[in-house]
Parts: structure tokens; C-alpha cells; sequence
């Protein structure tokens, strides 16, 4: 049975900014811009805010520092920051708040100018010790050893890992915010620099500036405002490791955990999703999190991301976005999953709307494999 | 000599500088941990002792960091007693997963342990 909080909340508002590049931005500045627009989305105004729940790669206390510069007083606030899937456990927090009566109007939000202001991925992560000796170059070093594991046990090719890539910049090709556009190939991604065996260049995340921020209430009120509403339907997160050093099984996820608990609070089947957006730092990712979630038996995520089944046009929309491999990736892409789901849902996604988007899976990943989020967002027709 | 009043971490390091891979063992149900820890993770017993590294463990992931300024393996090891710890196999570029090492600590400013490939039969 599905869970009392299911349909109880829904987002009014949604704006990205500096999607890409965004030279001469803060990250604050455009995270800023991001609230603004998502709250000229929802017709609403600054002083209507009463809730933040905030997480960025450059801000000890994310909270604080958004509440001080859009000059907010929040009722209740929450900053947890498990990285990247932060946001869908934000989804939550916000929902049981509004539920709670603890706020009415939750701004959920994010920005880096991690391009601009380096050109690297930015990580607060403090090392391990117990690693450090040893060099890795974390978050890749930790993605190349899930994935040279998932190969050595089921065969999984490089061939299979590229197709992941080769689908998302397709996806991405229908999406006029995309950072990356053009055709990519197959042998593109075999023949770009490797950077960590098996991984190269072509099998990691973009590394962009971006910013994006969402408008929740209760969904008691969702239909009084100009969007079509996007309904939170569940969410649920697990977390097993730190460092990738604790992970149980390099080639299964707290997505395996995650997943179901999710499915279950928002009484949905696989046959309902219409939608996956999945956290895809790297193209392993994709793979391991079609397993882990149950859309192909363990193992069999390389033969499933074969001949298009994810790309434009294939049985399964994976990330139609173009994802953190080809639209955006500022350093925790979590915010832009929601983005995206609230656009498919919207019918707003143009080139690249979808059909039928009634039911979006978001699956939030953060730190190396490390914390899982898995959350359900659908159109009025899922509640 | 014991390191008994340091913590699990300074313990650790003040053993590999004295030469010796150490790692820790609950006394009542014989669980071996790695990395040091105050107590068994999920159990939480903490009658810990330290014990000498068999040193013998198998390949669990291995990937090749390639930088400008050269290249290193970091790998994930399967001790013999159980636990697993991230290293490096030394004087490979890389090896299969699988494949069995030895440790052996290489001396320097942070003593570290790593592994060199040994014989199947090993």
C-alpha cells in the first residue's frame, strides 16, 4: 500500500540558470537566478519562501548562506548534503515538512560555476586516510573499479559502457540546453583519452556550471497556480559506504535497497514508470542502476544498453536530458533530474517530450556509489 | 613495541613504521577489520588486538590512474583474513582481477603497504 505523504505535495516552480557556462557568475549568484525563476514559474514572490533546503559543493552551511543572500527568513530549513542525491532526499524532507505544517512554500535548490571558475570537478570530500597513501582520483578512481569489477563478473564490455554515453548524447541532441551537441559514436568513446581503466574521457560526466531550484507546496493548493503540477509520489534513500573501499559488492548499489522502498511508498509497479533519470556520473552508472532498480536482472545492464533501447526512439526513456554525460554537470546533478522529470511531466520538453510522461523515476546518486536516492515525481493522472 | 595507547589510526601508522602490517582482531568472535576502526563495524564489539597481517590477499578491482605526470594502479585487495583494503600492486603497470599478491611495506616518509603479484599457488 502506498504511503499516506503519496500525491500530499507537488512543484509549482522550476528554472535552471547558466546551464553550461555561465562566465563572471558566482555559484551563488546563479543559484539565486535559479530561485528567482522558479518562483516567476509559480507566480510567487520572494517573501513567500518559508522553507530551504539547500546543498552545494562550496557552502559548509548551504542554508545559511541562501537564506542570507535572497534574503529569506525560513520557518524550516534542512542542508543535508549526502552529495549529488541530495536533492531527491531534499524532495522528501520538504514534503514531510509541508506536511507537517512546518512550512507552506519549500524552495529546494542549487548552483555551481564549477567550470568557470576551474574547469574541475569541485569536492568538498575530505580524503580517507586509509586511501590516500595510494593516489585514487576519487570520484573517477572509485567508478573505474566498480566498473572493472562489473566487467570481470558479467562480461560487461567497453563497447556496452560507450553505448550508454553514445544514447545520452542523442538524448541531448533534442535538448537546447545540453552543454554537449553533435554526433558521437561508439568509436568516439573507445578512442577518447582514457583517464582511469576502464573509463575515459567519453565515459565521464560533463564538467559545467549550472543552477537549479524548485517550488514545492502542498498539493492541496498545486492547482492554484499557472504550471501544471508535478506531484511528489514517494521517495526513499540508503547508504552503505563511504569509501568505495566499505562498498559490500563494487557491482551492486544501495539502489537495490533504495529502489524498492521507493516503489513501494508511491505504490507504483516498473510497467508504470514512463520515465528514468538516473544519476549518470559515469557511464557505468547507468548500468548498474537499471539493475539495481529492477528494469533488467543483475548483470544484464550492458547487454540492455545495447542497439538503442535507452537512446531516442528505444523501448526505455533513459535520461532524455541528455544527463550528466551530455547536458549538464555541475558537480552534484541531482538538481537537473528534478528539472528535467518536471519538464517531461509539464509537457514542456519540445523536441524530446515524451508520449506519455505520467511517471518519472529520479534516482539521486552521491559520493562514490555511496548514498542513494530514489524518488517518484507524476502528472495529475498519476494521483 | 605496542602501540596499545595510540588510536586505531596512530596505532596503525606507528606500526607500518616500525616495519610490521598490523591489523586488528575481535577477541571474542575472531572478526578481523580493516581499515582500524574503535570497533567491529555492525557488531560493535571492541575487544580489538592487534595481529600480524598474513600479508597474502587476491586482486578485488584494479584501474590505472592515467596523469601527464605518469601513471599508478589503485587497487581494492581481499585480504586472506576477510577484510578488504585499497593498495597498489607495485612494479605492474596493471594485473587481472583475481590475481594473487603479497604485501610488503615500502619504506619512505609514510610507510605504506603494498602488494607485488605471487604465483597461483601462493
Amino acid at each position: 500500500m502506498a504511503h499516506p505523504i503519496r500525491g500530499r505535495t507537488a512543484i509549482v516552480g522550476m528554472a535552471t540558470a547558466g546551464m553550461g557556462e555561465a562566465p563572471g557568475y558566482s555559484a551563488i549568484e546563479l543559484l539565486g537566478q535559479a530561485t528567482l525563476g522558479a518562483l516567476s514559474d509559480a507566480g510567487l514572490k520572494l517573501s513567500d519562501i518559508d522553507g530551504i533546503f539547500a546543498a552545494t559543493s562550496g557552502h559548509a552551511f548551504p542554508t545559511m548562506s541562501v537564506a542570507e543572500y535572497l534574503g529569506v527568513k525560513p520557518k524550516f530549513f534542512d542542508g543535508t548534503n549526502i552529495g549529488g542525491s541530495s536533492f531527491e532526499m531534499h524532495l522528501l524532507q520538504a514534503s514531510l515538512a509541508i506536511e507537517a505544517g512546518l512550512c507552506e512554500v519549500a524552495l529546494i535548490c542549487y548552483g555551481s560555476n564549477q567550470r568557470t571558475a576551474g574547469g574541475r570537478l569541485v569536492s568538498m570530500s575530505e580524503p580517507q586516510w586509509h586511501e590516500t597513501p595510494y593516489g585514487p582520483r576519487h570520484p573517477i578512481t572509485a567508478y573505474a573499479l566498480a566498473a572493472a569489477r562489473h566487467m570481470h563478473e558479467y562480461g560487461t564490455s567497453r563497447e556496452q559502457l560507450a553505448d550508454v554515453a553514445v544514447a545520452a548524447r542523442q538524448w541531448a541532441n533534442l535538448n537546447p540546453e545540453a552543454f554537449a551537441h553533435g554526433p558521437l559514436t561508439r568509436e568516439d568513446v573507445l578512442a577518447s583519452r582514457m583517464v582511469s581503466d576502464p573509463l575515459t574521457k567519453g565515459d565521464c560526466c560533463l564538467v559545467t556550471d549550472g543552477a537549479a531550484a524548485c517550488i514545492l507546496v502542498s498539493a492541496d493548493r498545486a492547482k492554484d497556480f499557472p504550471q501544471k503540477p508535478a506531484y511528489f509520489l514517494g521517495a526513499a534513500g540508503a547508504n552503505w559506504h563511504r569509501s568505495i573501499v566499505a562498498m559490500p559488492d563494487l557491482t551492486v548499489t544501495a539502489a537495490s535497497e533504495s529502489g524498492p522502498r521507493a516503489f513501494e511508498m508511491a505504490g507504483l509497479r516498473h510497467s508504470d514508470v514512463d520515465l528514468l533519470m538516473l544519476y549518470d556520473a559515469f557511464t557505468i552508472n547507468t548500468i548498474l542502476f537499471l539493475e539495481d532498480l529492477g528494469f533488467c536482472p543483475k548483470g544484464e545492464g550492458g547487454r540492455f544498453v545495447e542497439g538503442g533501447r535507452i537512446a531516442p526512439g528505444g523501448e526505455l526513456a533513459v535520461n532524455t536530458n541528455g544527463g550528466g554525460l551530455s547536458c549538464v554537470h555541475p558537480g552534484m546533478y541531482g538538481m537537473f533530474l528534478i528539472a528535467e522529470a518536471v519538464a517531461q511531466i509539464r509537457g514542456q520538453a519540445g523536441e524530446r517530450q515524451l508520449e506519455r510522461a505520467d511517471i518519472a523515476l529520479l534516482h539521486g546518486n552521491g559520493g562514490t556509489l555511496s548514498s542513494q536516492v530514489t524518488a517518484f515525481l507524476g502528472s495529475e493522472n498519476a494521483i | 613495541m605496542s602501540h596499545d595507547a595510540l588510536g586505531p589510526q596512530k596505532a596503525f601508522e606507528a606500526y607500518l613504521a616500525d616495519g610490521k602490517f598490523m591489523i586488528q582482531r575481535s577477541r571474542s568472535t575472531g572478526t578481523y577489520l580493516f581499515w582500524p576502526r574503535v570497533m567491529v563495524p555492525g557488531s560493535g564489539e571492541a575487544d580489538l588486538e592487534w595481529v600480524p597481517a598474513s600479508g597474502m590477499g587476491r586482486v578485488y578491482s584494479i584501474t590505472v590512474n592515467r596523469k601527464r605526470d605518469g601513471d599508478h594502479n589503485v587497487a581494492l585487495i581481499d585480504l586472506d583474513e576477510g577484510p578488504r583494503m585499497m593498495a597498489t600492486v607495485a612494479g605492474v603497470e596493471t594485473i587481472a582481477i583475481g590475481a594473487r599478491v603479497r604485501a610488503r611495506i615500502e619504506a619512505g616518509e609514510t610507510p605504506r603497504v603494498v602488494f607485488d603479484p605471487v604465483g597461483e599457488d601462493a
